[in-house]
């Protein structure tokens, strides 16, 4: 191991509100520690700048998925396992239960958590693009209170977030209205298991009667410096029939929209040419069957 | 709170194969480091240390994880299972163990306390697996020696045996 | 007697302690005082060291630190040459090149400090490719960056290309680095000091190499050195030639601090950036055919980058060469082959050594003359596959019965391949589905043991001996690596003596105890050294026969017996083994003409792929590996031996990629240096032809280790082919490049 383990701290603080009052003491001096799937990677390659942690996996406050007529509420220690295992869950958001699913292996499914996925903040996480097609709310704690915030204002730079150093990511929020979406899912990481996204395309859509995309929603990872919901490509795709034309000018749209880049996984090329292609597969979906497409 | 304070050493509780221990250690400690050098328990390799390769693994509380990952604070409390906890009392190999050897599951053997204990874990989750349910559930066992073939041999026949059991 | 042991599918020797967690690797080891050692490497690819500077913060008096100063004998790795140095003196020819050493009991600070340690060097320029190098962009090594050639010169090719009414067909050819990414990392602990000598207990595959360099590093007699090889976690090569720079490393430390043991492990980051790498290559042929479809010549020029000391890339180039031209007839060969100097970390043996890539071009380019021919890949393979009596490219008479074309039609009835590759082609035209399909195979086939005179230079020794319970145990230096070593020497010597596997045991390698079996590399383990072993222990048989202890037909009890009484009147029972080659073989090393290798392997492969036109990547839906290995000793370890490599062929093709940037490995951990998993994988389905070699052991037994990394990466390709119509000559074939090829070709 390449770091200095002596100048790293951990505490598990006994309950929520005294976790919440250390990170209001000085904020900034601690940060979270969930599954550590994440850190854990860094402290290895002596590359954890941050050296004190507490520990709030055993936070019965983060845990558990619930469910009321409007929302799934997930905990933010909820981790990939539990999504699987969970039929709401399963039922209404395919998307999510398709990217815990093809992230890591058991071993990660079982440790790492979807507040960790989030708050990591990594452009090529497989959640997010579920989660913004899935119009996500985040839940913030902190000592002074409670907020919400729209996960898709949520990132706001390259690991940068709307998140204080006194707050903790306390629960995910879905709304339950994409039920009847047709969705699509698709990571792209060379091998089909422990890989880290090349390209993550997460898509939804609702066709009116008249057969016009009444409600298109396109996340995407590894394209841009965060995570993106590509709104401006769903423009393109409003209110149109998903016909070749359509296709041909939303792939043009998303390509205009994504700024994918050059690095040791991939090239900005491969990325921007899988982005539409996929777009485009998953509009030929709509277009074919018109039923519920496959989640890959 | 000093410098000093916070770089101490802490307790940490829990039952290593069935055993109770308290331990001494450093909360941010592997796990991986701590059964292996505090508990001498070397059944459990390391790989990489950076959760790829699943040589590390381990079950807590009954699920597999990779203790390369793991600091040892988060163990409080917990039942941790390592290879050396999966053949009770000795003896007698666990099913898994034993289809190992007969189907040649283990080649260099460094992946195969990790295979095994995926292997455990899958089955306790999933007793009659698919084809893709083996495949899915050791995915994160990496074996460089074998192409995995052996091991979904030694997979189906262990659950073979289970059922014959049964 | 017992029943029939060789064939059988008997429990791995060490197969318990392996799935209990009992068995013990080098890491799993500790002693008393033990220190922990680190490498301080070079930052830059090549230049000159100015001053290494001990940063602040560290109490460097309580580190062991050694220079190349400390060295008491010669720095220099002992290989073939004597070109690589343990520690760079003044100047560094490749990036993680090692400077100094460090150790310390505390192995977190000991990380520390080797951070604090700055290695201030004047950069040089330097050459990152072959390529380069060839064009002697700067010379790096010696006078042309050169390190070996072989000429290979079987008629007059140049006769031929004048000829009429013969088909000219060219290609190139060329294929990445790659790493053996064994799951345990190289490492070693070292006891050394004046008084006592040198012992360094590691996980390798040839304890003997490292006992050699050990004496020229120290120098010391070789009753002075001692080396143990510890259960070892995989090795493909990669443990071949660099526990002899770990081991020394380890031993220099614990040298300076007195004789206190000193571990190294590297983690994985250090191990993949730092240790060697299937050589890349490069390869041109020129081949004229008849319109017939008959091979008349090949032109091959193959080139491979040895990085940046020789090491074994003269051996790496010298299989390469000779598996150029494959096992087909064509009266005019050429083979001009160069390993060339880059300044890289020098790459090394990985399973095949040199073979798959010169394989891999001429299965690819044997598709493409094909292909101008107007015939199948099949049928213009056919024409042309070599028989008994036929000769090789070095002029080898193949004196046994050889049927590729049998191995062929095996292949392709359990694959279908022709209903497949017709059934292929009509549905990729027809529908315009994203998902294409396709078929292909390679044909081809790998010599065992070391080339030409080789085994005769190695001079391999082998032991049994017998103790007063009857029980034998074979000395050897030969390792368990994973392959079987144990259990196959058991089988072969319980079979000789006609008693039980469990009374046969193999001595662990410790060069104080077991003689010089040679190296465990080449495919040479069961064949050669199994041999050796087969007649030791006859010997053990013969001797209580001499001594008429034990009658003609004996039983188990009857030996148990014997061996009690002989150990009582004469004390220990042993009999040693030497090789000698079977009769009628010649090798002319500076022709580079006559028998190559005691043994072939004939092997066909085929691969079945599905390529998404969305994503350009390709999936291996089935793969078959049909070879001819003589006698099989233990089924269930031949097949996993050939699974194993089929799946590392596999990964060599499709998933890794070493990614450069100046000379380093960028993507040096297991998330970015991606090898497949459990769901990437085909089914692998493994068949073997038994055409018992006659000086083989155990009624016939040839190689298989390396046969297996020989034939996925050109049946791929192929078989992508078939899929997207366009002829890739790169592997690793990632996504990006196949995305790049569509596209040109649209
Ligand atoms: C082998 C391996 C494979 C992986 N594969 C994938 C993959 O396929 N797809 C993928 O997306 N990711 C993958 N990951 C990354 C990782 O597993 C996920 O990002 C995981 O969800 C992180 O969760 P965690 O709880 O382990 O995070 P941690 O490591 O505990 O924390 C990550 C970050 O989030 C912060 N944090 C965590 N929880 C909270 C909270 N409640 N409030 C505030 N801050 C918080 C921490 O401070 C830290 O900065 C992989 C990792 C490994 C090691
Ligand atoms: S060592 Fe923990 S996963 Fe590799
Ligand atoms: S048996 Fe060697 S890595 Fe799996």
């Amino acid at each position: 191991m390449r770091a200095y383990l002596p100048d790293y701290h951990l505490r598990a603080p006994k309950t929520l509100s005294d976790a919440l009052e250390l990170l209001a003491r000085e904020p900034g001096m601690w940060r979270a520690f969930a599954g550590g799937t994440d850190l854990m990677v860094l402290l290895e390659f002596g590359a954890l700048k941050h050296k004190n942690f507490l520990s709030i996996r055993h936070l019965p406050e983060l845990r558990g998925i619930e469910v009321t007529p409007e929302h799934v509420t997930l905990g933010a220690l909820t981790s990939y396992t539990e999504i699987q295992r969970d039929a709401d869950v399963r039922r209404e958001f395919p998307l999510l239960c398709a990217a815990a699913r093809e992230t890591g292996g058991i071993a990660i499914q079982n440790r790492g958590t979807l507040g960790g996925n989030v708050v990591n903040a990594s452009p090529a996480a497989d959640s997010p693009p579920a989660l913004l097609v899935y119009d996500a709310e985040l839940e913030l704690v902190s000592a002074s209170g409670t907020r919400r915030v729209a996960y898709r204002d949520f990132h706001t730079g390259y690991k940068q977030m709307d998140m204080r150093p006194d707050e903790l990511l306390r629960s995910i929020r879905l709304p339950r209205t994409t039920g009847d979406l047709h969705t699509y899912y698709r990571k792209v990481g060379t091998r089909k298991a422990q890989a880290i996204s090349k390209i993550c395309f997460a898509a939804g859509a609702r066709l009116a009667s008249d057969g016009r995309i009444r409600d298109a929603r396109i996340g995407l990872g590894s394209v841009a410096p965060t995570v993106v919901r590509c709104a401006r490509t769903e423009d393109v795709l409003r209110d149109q029939t998903p016909d070749e034309a359509t296709i041909k000018a939303a792939c043009a749209s998303l390509v205009q929209e994504i700024v994918p880049i050059d690095d040791m996984r991939s090239t900005a090329e491969y990325r921007a040419r899988v982005a539409a292609n996929l777009l485009a597969d998953f509009l030929s979906t709509l277009k074919i069957d018109g039923g519920k497409s496959d989640s890959a | 709170m000093s410098d000093e304070e916070m770089s101490r050493e802490a307790d940490v509780r829990c039952t290593v194969n069935g055993t109770t221990h308290t331990l001494r250690v450093r909360p941010m400690a592997r796990l991986l480091d701590v059964l292996r050098e505090d508990l001498h328990l070397t059944g459990t390799k390391e790989g990489c240390g950076e959760g790829e390769c699943g040589a590390c693994s381990v079950l807590i509380d009954g699920e597999l994880v990779n203790s390369c990952l793991v600091p040892v604070l988060q163990v409080e409390g917990a039942q941790v299972q390592t290879i050396e906890g999966v053949t009770a009392g000795g003896a007698e190999l666990h099913a898994v163990q034993q289809a190992f050897i007969e189907c040649g599951g283990a080649q260099c053997g460094i992946c195969t306390p990790g295979m095994v204990l995926a292997a455990v874990s899958l089955l306790a989750h999933t007793p009659q697996p698919t084809d893709a349910d083996i495949r899915h559930g050791l995915a994160g066992n990496l074996c460089r020696c074998t192409g995995y073939m052996k091991i979904f041999d030694a997979v189906v026949r262990a659950c073979e045996r289970a059922g014959v059991k049964a | 007697m017992q029943t029939e042991i060789v064939g059988k599918p008997v429990p791995r020797k060490e197969g318990r302690s392996k799935v209990t967690g009992a068995a013990r690797y080098v890491d799993d080891l500790s002693m008393p005082g033990m220190l922990y050692g680190a490498t301080v490497r070079s930052p830059v690819a090549r230049g000159r060291i100015r001053a290494v500077t001990f940063g602040e913060g560290i109490p460097w008096d309580e580190f062991v630190v050694v220079t190349a100063k400390d060295i008491p004998g010669e720095n220099a790795v002992a290989l073939i040459l004597l070109d690589q140095p343990y520690l760079a003196d003044g100047f560094v020819n490749h990036a993680e090149e090692p400077v100094l050493l460090l150790a310390h009991e505390d192995k977190h600070l000991l990380e520390r400090a080797r951070r604090a340690v700055t290695v201030d060097i004047e950069p040089l320029p330097a050459v990152f490719t072959l390529e380069e190098s060839l064009a002697g962009k700067e010379i790096v090594w010696g006078e042309d960056n050169v390190f070996k050639t072989y000429l290979v010169d079987k008629g007059d090719v140049d006769e031929v290309w004048a000829q009429p009414d013969l088909l000219i067909v060219e290609g190139e050819y060329s294929t990445g680095a790659q790493e053996q990414l064994y799951i345990e990392t190289n490492g070693v602990i070292a006891v050394a000091n004046a008084a006592e000598g040198v012992t360094v207990w590691g996980s390798m595959q040839c304890p003997y190499y490292v006992h050699k360099a050990l004496l020229k590093l120290f120098a010391l007699p070789p009753e002075r050195v001692r080396v143990v090889q510890c259960e070892t976690g995989g090795g493909f090569g990669g443990k071949e030639e660099y526990p002899s720079m770990i081991g020394g490393h380890a031993a220099l430390l614990s040298w300076k601090a007195g004789g206190r043991p000193v571990k190294i492990i590297y983690d994985r980051a250090e191990d993949m950036v730092a240790t060697t790498k299937r050589h890349p290559s490069l390869t041109r042929h020129r081949t004229a055919v008849t319109r017939e479809g008959k091979l008349v010549a090949m032109d091959i020029e193959f080139v491979v980058d040895g990085g940046a000391y020789a090491t074994l890339s003269a051996v790496v180039l010298s299989r390469g060469t000779i598996h150029a031209a494959g096992p087909y007839t064509c009266p005019n060969v050429r083979v001009r082959s160069r390993a060339v100097a880059t300044n890289v970390p020098p790459h090394g043996a990985f399973r095949g050594f040199g073979a798959p890539q010169s394989i891999f071009a001429l299965e690819r380019q044997l598709d493409k003359v094909a292909g101008a021919v107007g015939l199948s890949p099949a049928e213009f393979r056919r024409r042309n596959f070599i028989r008994e009596g036929e000769t090789t490219a070095t002029g080898q008479v193949i004196r046994e019965p050889v049927d590729m074309a049998g191995l062929l039609d095996r292949a392709f009835e359990l694959t279908d391949y022709e209903a497949k590759r017709e059934r292929f082609a009509r549905e990729n035209a027809e529908n315009n589905s994203t998902q294409k399909r396709g078929i292909g195979f390679a044909s081809f086939m790998h010599g065992a043991g070391f080339t030409g005179s080789g085994e005769d230079y190695l001079k391999s020794i082998v032991g049994a001996e017998a103790d007063a319970e009857g029980r034998v145990r074979v000395l050897a230096a030969s390792t368990e690596i994973g392959q079987g070593t144990n259990t196959i020497f058991a089988q072969i010597a319980s079979n000789a003596l006609g008693l039980d596997y469990d009374l046969v045991e193999m001595a662990q390698p410790d060069t104080g105890n077991v003689p010089d079996s040679g190296p465990t590399v080449a495919s040479r383990t069961c064949m050669i050294v199994g041999k050796l072993v087969e007649s030791a222990a006859v010997g053990l048989r013969q001797t209580l026969q001499g001594a008429g202890l034990l009658t003609e037909e004996y039983t188990q009890d009857g030996w148990r017996e014997a061996c009690r009484q002989y150990v009582e009147r004469y004390g220990a029972l042993k009999s040693f083994s030497q090789y000698k080659p079977p009769p009628g073989v010649h090798w002319d090393d500076e022709k580079y003409q006559g028998d190559a290798y005691g043994a072939y392997a004939w092997a066909v492969y085929v691969a079945e792929v599905t390529v998404d036109t969305l994503t350009y990547e390709t999936r291996v839906d089935d793969f078959v590996a049909v070879q001819e290995v003589g006698k099989v000793v233990h089924p269930i370890l031949a097949a996993g031996q050939i699974e194993g490599g089929v799946a590392q062929a596999i990964g060599f093709t499709l998933y890794e990629n070493v990614v450069w940037q100046d000379g380093r490995m960028i993507n040096n951990q297991m998330t970015n240096y991606v090898m497949p998993t459990s769901a990437d994988l085909p089914p692998i389905r493994v068949h073997f032809e038994e055409q018992p070699y006659q000086y083989g052991p155990a009624g016939g037994a040839k190689g298989i280790g390396e046969l297996p990394m020989d034939g996925g990466a050109p049946a791929i390709l192929n078989a992508i082919e078939q899929a997207t119509g366009v002829r890739f000559t790169h592997v690793p074939l990632m996504p990006e490049a196949l995305m790049r090829g569509l596209n040109e070709n649209r």
